[in-house]
């Protein structure tokens, strides 16, 4: 305590005030964020709930706003977020413990590890013209479901990459030595020690990649289609999804399509919270069988 | 460590679940489409065939509309209709990765030769009439008309006025702002050409969008703001933006279904166009689709989706055209600024 004895009830009520300020700051910036967040939900709940009916999901876009649907949209979406999700999660989480745990810390590494995190603040438009470049034309793939997807996962491994590198730092190095030492492999002390603690971490930044990928539009604007009168059923096939069924209508001058776009919004806002909170349940499955 | 290998098959079960998720959706609601989609029987009548038209977002609408009908005869036709701009859409339709490419303007000449390198023959149809509408908002009392030599002055590229009272002697104080199409689309082409003299040029500092509705908003939120698109995107917005008349030398005349048929709405009025991939024009479905868009029932369509149509004769020399399959173009890559509804129809047939 370097601070003089006469003076303490000053200095603290000075002390005590910053402290209830810093809250208030604190305080204000979450409801600021909830309230714009609320301001935003109620105005798309508003025009887009009376839509809201079992033929919006089972129509195709319509010039009728009335008789018009998502169900082509929706599963274009479901379609690319379930291939994006099997080919960027795995190739994600192996290239993180591999530049974490295995790889040599020699400057073609750290090369490698700052283009990864240049890579991760690159603008989505750029991939989608990448990807436009590359799997469309070079690899000709055409505008199809798995040059967008590849798209999408391009776009977000990087994220996976430095996030789950970050949740593998933060296992505690003795997990692994213990592991070591009693004679395993560093194959084993991986999957068996760090990979289960690193698990709910790495749901996070699964959760976030995928909840980016689902909103992204500008890699979709660059192939996808506006109006697709046919279901998806291979991976080959042309596809629209919702955010672009959603920007379509948005642009319509007609207010009852701009109505549509909200009731859109709505599904896209559930179908992303379902998944959501399926991988939340899973983390919290994780934390509780450490 | 049971536990761990349960949660273990749980990630397994995340990863898997979008593509099984989804991979039910496309069998369930597809329900008979799918299957009978899977196995597309050649030439079996009108049932089944794929069909994809990209191009003009003013003919867009038009397009989607058309197919939407036809599909209520063949439910299994895979339809992809797509807008990106009357230019984009002759790139992809030179790549052929399209069948139809809607067109707010005659193909060009460098898109001609393109075509003749890449092999690509085409059938060119005029589908509809447009009067390119220069808008201004509801408030703005004085420009009830502008001459063409105005709207020159204000648009050139070298142009300086950035004020309503440098427009015209009697106009008042008023900031002028402009809103207009973006460079990829026929709209802009047509645009520049017939105002200005030459394609592309205008001045830079104007709001240029591909999207129709940010002029839309621009204009109406802005006094003395001025805009132009297609003559149905300003029917859709009558409500709210006002048309300005134009005066061609002839006294001011009002973009209408009336003057635009009679060619007297100039130099604004334009042809509307589908170009036709004349390969794709063997397959039973890209046929019935050009029928149908020329037949009464299209025209019906057309009318109810605010185009202005084409005179009856129009569609059946059109019909001939496509029947014979007449390949090229018209107008030679130039433009159709200037040509009249008549000389058109001779050139057509």
């Amino acid at each position: 305590m370097n601070v003089p004895f006469g003076s303490s009830t000053e200095y603290n009520r000075r002390r005590m005030r910053k402290d209830s300020i810093f809250k208030w700051v604190c305080f204000l910036s979450v409801a600021f964020a909830i309230l714009v967040l609320g301001v935003l939900l109620v105005g798309i709940l508003a025009s887009g709930l009376p839509h809201l009916n079992m033929g919006f999901l089972t129509n195709l876009a319509s010039r009728k706003p009335e008789e018009a649907g998502i169900k082509v949209a929706l599963q274009g979406t479901l379609w690319i977020i379930g291939l994006t999700i099997l080919i960027s999660v795995p190739v994600g989480i192996a290239a993180a413990i591999y530049l974490q745990e295995f790889a040599k810390k020699n400057r073609i590494n750290a090369f490698i590890q700052l283009n990864i995190a240049n890579l991760a603040s690159v603008p989505s438009i750029i991939y989608a013209l990448l990807g436009l470049a590359l799997f469309v034309r070079f690899m000709d793939l055409g505008r199809s479901i798995i040059a967008g997807a590849l798209t999408m996962s391009l776009l977000i491994l990087p994220m996976i990459i430095i996030t789950t590198q970050e949740v593998l730092k933060a296992v505690p190095s003795s997990l692994r030595e213990n592991s070591l030492a009693l004679g395993s492999t560093p194959f084993q002390a991986v999957v068996k020690q760090v990979l289960p603690a690193a698990a709910p971490g790495i749901m996070t930044a699964v959760i976030l990649g995928v909840s980016r990928a689902m909103g992204e539009t500008a890699p979709l604007i660059t192939m996808g289609q506006v109006f697709v009168s046919f279901s998806p059923e291979n991976v080959g096939d042309k596809f629209t999804a919702l955010p672009l069924q959603i920007f379509n209508w948005a642009g319509d001058p007609r207010s009852s399509f701009r109505d549509l776009a909200a009731t859109a919004i709505i599904i896209l806002l559930a179908v992303l919270l379902t998944l959501n909170a399926f991988a939340i349940l899973l983390r919290n499955r994780f934390q509780r069988s450490r | 460590m049971m536990k761990t290998t349960t949660t273990w098959i749980l990630v397994a079960a995340v990863l898997g679940f979008g593509l099984i998720g989804c991979g039910d959706k496309g069998t369930t609601t597809e329900g008979t489409a799918g299957t009978a989609g899977s196995t597309p029987a050649a030439g079996s009548g009108s049932k089944g065939g794929e069909l994809t038209i990209d191009g003009s977002s003013t003919v867009y609408p038009l397009s989607q509309a058309i197919g939407e009908e036809l599909r209520k005869t063949n439910s299994d036709l895979k339809l992809t209709v797509s807008e990106s701009g009357t230019g984009g859409g002759f790139k992809k339709f030179i790549a052929k990765e399209i069948d139809i490419a809607g067109a707010s303007r005659p193909i060009d000449e460098k898109e001609l030769e393109g075509a003749k390198t890449a092999g690509v023959e085409f059938i060119e149809l005029p589908i509809a009439y447009d009067g390119l509408t220069v808008v201004v908002n509801k408030e703005n009392t004085w420009a009830k008309s502008l001459t063409v030599t105005e709207l020159k002055a204000i648009w050139s590229p070298d142009s300086k006025i950035l004020n309503w009272k440098d427009v015209r002697a009697g106009f008042p104080d008023q900031a002028l702002k402009l809103y207009g199409a973006g460079t990829a689309s026929g709209t802009f082409d047509y645009f520049t050409e017939a105002i200005c003299g030459k394609k592309g040029a205008i001045r830079k500092d104007y709001q240029g969008s591909e999207d129709d509705n940010v002029t839309v908003q621009g204009v109406t939120g802005d006094k003395g703001a001025m805009g132009f698109f297609g003559y149905t995107y300003f029917l859709e917005n009558k409500e709210t933006l006002n048309a300005v008349e134009i005066d061609n030398g002839a006294g001011p005349v009002a973009p209408n279904e009336e003057t635009i048929i009679a060619g007297k709405y100039a130099p604004l009025a334009r042809p509307l166009f589908i170009y036709v991939n004349k390969a794709s024009a063997e397959r039973k479905e890209i046929q019935d689709y050009v029928k149908f868009f020329l037949s009464e029932q299209g025209v019906a369509i057309l009318k109810e989706e605010k185009y202005v149509a084409l005179p009856a004769k129009a569609y059946e020399l059109a019909n001939k055209r496509f029947e014979d399959r007449k390949t090229g173009s018209v107008f030679g890559g130039k433009s159709a600024v200037g040509e009249k509804i008549e000389d058109l129809l001779a050139k057509e047939g």
